[in-house]
């Protein structure tokens, strides 16, 4: 379990606290969703979370973070890797930038734990089986494409088998069928036991794969709760988030005085083929 | 505007990124690329500005062959917004990144201040001209290199992946814009995964599969059902309105929301 307890932030050089009083549990075996407009402090909540702030970047953070119990203030960055993995927005940040190939570059992670070589190779070989790397496997980490290099990050945090994993828009770059793949692998890893948050604009991955969605606004978080009831607030699009495409298509066929079941049942016919 | 024939393009590690393609897009259309991540999407488009060189085949952009023209020649006729924003950004003003495409264009200073102004205004950042790039978060640093791409007027502008990252407001901005782009005559390319930004704002969809063109038509055409298995083939997936149309058996395509809802009416007022 992953628990923030009033935890407010701000980045060193600035007096303005981006996060303020964040009360945040994400379970074992949890996948919350976390949805915000654009600057609202969900990349801001990902590093608090994972620890990285202000262990790795510094600043100013008030109240806890505790994962299985244990607090992790003053950790290292180190000890905190064995515990909380996060996987960045831009996948570029996210290169070690020493890997000669995909297979390498998704080893390092397992590698660096200090595990045995061949538990090292078990690990990466099912990292890219799940995310099917196979073809580009041999290729160099700098010749991807923006999604191919997303997926490659993916696949390194989940070589690492980390208890906790926090998601900073995993699948912006990503095809419809990349999304699905990694919402896929991410649903496998919380059978395994593993909290997941995930921060994402599409509400569509989030609808169906989360038990659970918290929405931030302002650095504060505004809702905590079922998925279902959260993605079809009519708050979410006041905010400024995307509601899921079905909830999209239901509001404007009823907006237009038409039957919003048809939607429903079309969307369920479309699904199940 | 854009006539490539026959090009084909194979990175040197042996991937050939792009197959056979032949594409005319002319002056004033607006069209999106679609497909699987590593279809050749992005490496056919910087074909366009010369920052990739054809290994096959040739590229003509405002009817001039590119092999041979300067790179700085062809930015003044084809803007390229690139999917990764921190590739694109290095000044430490936000006004700064934005006028530096344009002065090097050599647009004079009487009207260089009027042009970053509408760029900024039109992507939301007029309030953060003086603020450091990197101060920004992600989707305003993406909205900034699309600023700087803006502030170039080029009469060709490509926008890959514009809307990653964006939230819905910034969604609708980026909608926005395109749309007045091409009201205003200018070509625009955008290659993008977000099958309603694709259905509502371009006019003509084409579908790439490693390395080839395997769909081109509008979106009621590309969208249709007759398209889903090609669709398929290359895990691409009609947007919602489209698949409920069609089993709602409305009888014509739906691609986008208003689509559908226009259709249902009919349907409804027909007593179907």
């Amino acid at each position: 379990m992953l628990e923030l307890r009033d935890a407010s932030y701000r980045y060193p050089g600035y007096a303005k606290e981006v996060l303020v009083g964040v009360d945040l549990v994400v379970g074992d075996g949890e996948i919350v969703g976390l949805v915000g407009p654009n600057e609202a402090g969900k990349s801001t909540l990902c590093l608090v979370a994972s620890g990285l702030a202000p262990a790795s970047i510094g600043g100013k953070l008030t109240g806890t973070l505790t994962i299985d119990g244990e607090a992790m203030t003053d950790r290292k960055t180190h000890e905190l890797a064995e515990r909380v993995v996060i996987c960045f927005q831009n996948p570029n940040t996210q290169r070690s930038g020493i890997a000669a190939t995909v297979f390498e570059e998704i080893a390092l992670g397992p590698m660096n734990l200090g595990l045995p070589v061949p538990e090292v190779i078990v690990r990466t070989r099912e990292a890219i089986a799940l995310l099917r790397l196979e073809p580009i496997m041999e290729r160099h980490p700098t010749r991807l494409s923006g999604g191919q290099a997303q997926l490659v990050a993916i696949a390194s945090l989940l070589a690492m088998r980390p208890g906790h994993v926090i998601l900073d828009e995993p699948t912006a770059q990503l095809d419809p069928a990349g999304t699905r793949m990694v919402g896929e692998a991410l649903r496998q890893m919380a059978e395994r036991g593993t909290s997941l948050l995930l921060a994402e604009h599409k509400t569509d991955l989030l609808d169906g794969l989360c038990g659970r969605i918290v929405v931030i606004d302002e650095g504060a978080i505004v809702r905590d709760g079922p998925a279902d009831e959260i993605l079809a607030d009519p708050m979410l699009a006041e905010l400024g988030v995307e509601p899921p495409s079905r909830v999209r298509l239901s509001r404007a066929v009823e907006a237009a005085g038409g039957d919003a079941r048809l939607v429903v049942s079309g969307a369920a016919a479309a699904a199940a083929t | 505007m854009i006539d490539v024939r026959g090009l084909a393009h194979v990175y040197a590690d042996g991937t050939r990124a792009i197959d056979d393609v032949s594409l005319a897009i002319g002056a004033g259309e607006s069209i999106a690329i679609i497909g699987q991540n590593g279809s050749g999407k992005s490496t056919l488009v910087r074909h366009f500005n010369g920052l990739l060189h054809a290994t096959e085949g040739e590229v003509f952009v405002d009817g001039a062959n590119v092999r041979g023209r300067r790179v700085a020649h062809l930015a003044a006729t084809v803007g390229l917004l690139f999917q990764d924003p921190d590739r694109q950004i290095f000044a430490g003003r936000v006004r700064a990144e934005v006028e530096f495409g344009p002065r090097n264009l050599g647009v004079p200073a009487a009207k260089l201040s009027a042009t970053v102004a509408a760029a900024l205004e039109a992507t939301g950042l007029a309030g953060d001209a003086n603020a450091n790039p990197y101060d920004l978060g992600y989707s305003r640093r993406k909205l900034l290199a699309l600023a700087s791409v803006l502030a170039m007027q080029t009469p060709v502008v490509v926008l890959d992946e514009p809307t990653t990252g964006q939230d819905a407001r910034g969604l609708a901005r980026v909608q926005r814009i395109v749309t007045d782009l091409t009201a205003a005559g200018r070509t625009v390319i955008g290659i993008s995964h977000d099958m309603r930004f694709v259905a509502e704002t371009f006019h003509r969809v084409v579908v790439m599969r490693a390395g080839r063109i395997v769909l081109d038509g509008s979106p009621q055409t590309v969208f249709a059902e007759e398209s889903w298995p090609t669709l398929a083939s290359t895990y691409l997936e009609p947007p919602l309105p489209a698949r409920v149309g069609a089993r709602l058996g409305l009888g014509l395509a739906t691609p986008t929301e208003a689509a559908l809802v226009t259709a249902l009416a009919a349907a409804t007022a027909s007593g179907t």
